[in-house]
């Protein structure tokens, strides 16, 4: 670099950019704060959701639902699909890769796609690693069913956590469960001195760095949506009820009755989350929900998969 | 003082924040009820379709543009400055409030693989640089004659004020500097004398 002489050249150094910072990541979950991201497999969904009013979409092949039901290795979603969906809207798109399968999520950074959800809803590719997030300029989201799970994300690069829930079920119970613990651990965690931080970080697996921020913010130190289960608007504010910042909703909208309608009444109930009378409004008229399932009868847990 | 979020989407819980350790109180508004008792709004990051579709849907909409008219000040940060301008250069279909006489390029400076920080100049602030997060952010296509740039980054206004509103293409939100808000609540201090209704 040239030598630096006199404040014009001094504020064009200054004026440099830079690309992929932690503050960058982070500070972009946050915009989808207080908003509902969606699963979408075309073009046309893509465009329902965010006349929706959606804050992204989701790009993938199947919606977990089918997912579950045709079974078979779930992969990162066809490049041209994805990129189709990335010009029909304005609005971000996100897409999957599968946990540890490094390669995909290069590719999906390439083609210049906003957020990479590393899920175990697709097929894991490597059953001891997850992908290193911090080499990226893409952030990442990921799964977590407790405050280990999501510090060891977080640790690994991860901009922003949700719930793992039970994907493809329309079933709210096991995203409950998700908040709850995290919610549990964390008022744990405030009570802990030094010591006792360091002991149940190595008990839970979580890096007493993060561990020690949790315990300054009473949160999570990144964005926490819920995921997995959310059928109905009522879901949808259960969820915002039980502290998540926003909600992302899979089958629930595409495999509803109503589509358009279910998609607007679930991000209504977000912004209204903590009005009944709003929500009844809201909740009345949108038709059937997604088709339930019991998850003591599942043949796959989709939340077990992530080490 | 009483100064609200307009709380329909994006980081609101961020703005809250720094108006709390600014001292003053701060609202979370949702409906017209609650914008009619502050003394001054702002408008945070987020998805400006969505903020736009709900504020249409739940009457907001038009309350939030009379308000400005009458002169109450606004900081509105990326998708609240779109919410602001005269119209968008790529998505002309997407409405706006108007109110504010510039026109934007949404996600002008690229998708999020092309978001970045940078340090700034603005005018007020000397020479100690202000640290900026730029996100998807919205690039300002053109200005009116009577909007003041107060910032630029690599040629184009980044910070821009009119009358009682002030917009920014980046998040002061998102870091510990809160300059740029000090000045918005001195600006509201000192809006009995500046407001200008335009009538």
């Amino acid at each position: 670099m040239k030598a630096i002489t006199g404040m014009t050249i001094k504020r064009e150094v200054l004026n440099m950019e830079v690309k992929g910072t932690w503050t960058v990541k982070k500070g972009f979950a946050e915009m989808f704060k207080n908003g509902v991201i969606m699963d979408v497999t075309n073009p046309e969904q893509a465009r329902i959701a965010q006349e929706a009013g959606a804050v992204a979409v989701m790009a993938l092949e199947r919606v977990p639902a089918d997912i579950r039901k045709e079974g078979g290795v779930a992969r990162m979603a066809k490049i041209g699909l994805i990129k189709e969906i990335m010009e029909s809207v304005s609005i971000p798109v996100m897409a999957k890769a599968r946990i540890g399968h490094i390669a995909e999520a290069k590719i999906l950074e390439a083609i210049g796609v906003d957020f990479i959800d590393e899920s175990e809803v697709l097929t894991p590719a490597d059953d001891r690693y997850h992908i290193d997030k911090r080499l990226f300029t893409v952030p990442f989201v990921c799964g977590a069913r407790n405050l280990g799970e999501a510090v060891r994300r977080i640790s690994e690069g991860a901009a922003m956590i949700r719930t793992k829930g039970e994907a493809g079920t329309g079933n709210i119970i096991e995203a409950v469960k998700h908040m709850r613990t995290v919610n549990e651990e964390v008022r744990k965690v405030q009570m802990m001195n030094d010591a006792e931080l360091v002991h149940y970080g190595k008990e839970i697996g979580a890096t007493v760095e993060i561990l020690s921020q949790v315990r300054e913010l009473g949160r999570l130190p990144v964005v926490n949506f819920a995921a997995g289960g959310v059928a109905t608007p009522a879901d949808a504010a259960l969820m915002m009820l039980l502290g998540c910042d926003g909600v992302f909703v899979g089958s629930g909208i595409f495999k509803s009755k109503d589509p358009a309608k279910m998609a607007k009444a679930i991000v209504e109930a977000v912004l209204y989350y903590n009005d009944p009378h709003r929500l009844a409004e809201i909740s009345e008229d949108v038709g059937d929900a997604m088709e339930g399932l019991e998850i003591g009868k599942l043949e796959v847990r989709m939340e077990e998969r992530g080490w | 003082m009483k100064i609200g979020v307009l709380g329909i989407q994006g980081d609101i819980q961020e703005h809250l924040a720094v108006i709390k350790k600014l001292g003053h109180e701060a609202v979370w508004i949702r409906d017209s009820d609650a914008l009619k008792t502050v003394e001054a709004l702002i408008m945070p990051g987020g998805e400006s379709t969505t903020m736009t579709k709900l504020l249409k849907r739940f009457a907001i909409w038009e309350p939030l543009r009379e308000r400005i008219n009458s002169g109450m000040p606004v900081f509105a940060t990326c998708a609240g400055m779109i919410l602001l301008s005269k119209g968008i250069e790529n998505y002309p279909a997407q409405d706006t409030l108007g109110v504010l006489d510039v026109t934007i390029e949404r996600n002008g400076y690229g998708r999020q693989v092309d978001s970045f920080e940078a340090d700034l100049y603005v005018s007020y602030f000397g020479d100690v640089p202000f640290r900026a997060v730029f996100i998807r952010a919205p690039k300002i296509a053109t200005t009116g004659k009577e909007v003041e740039v107060m910032a630029c980054f690599g040629g184009t206004p980044v910070l821009v004020r009119e009358r009682n509103i002030m917009a920014a293409s980046f998040h002061p939100e998102l870091t510990d500097d809160v300059r740029l808000q000090r000045y918005f609540m001195d600006m509201v201090g000192n809006s009995v004398e500046n407001a200008i209704p335009r009538m």
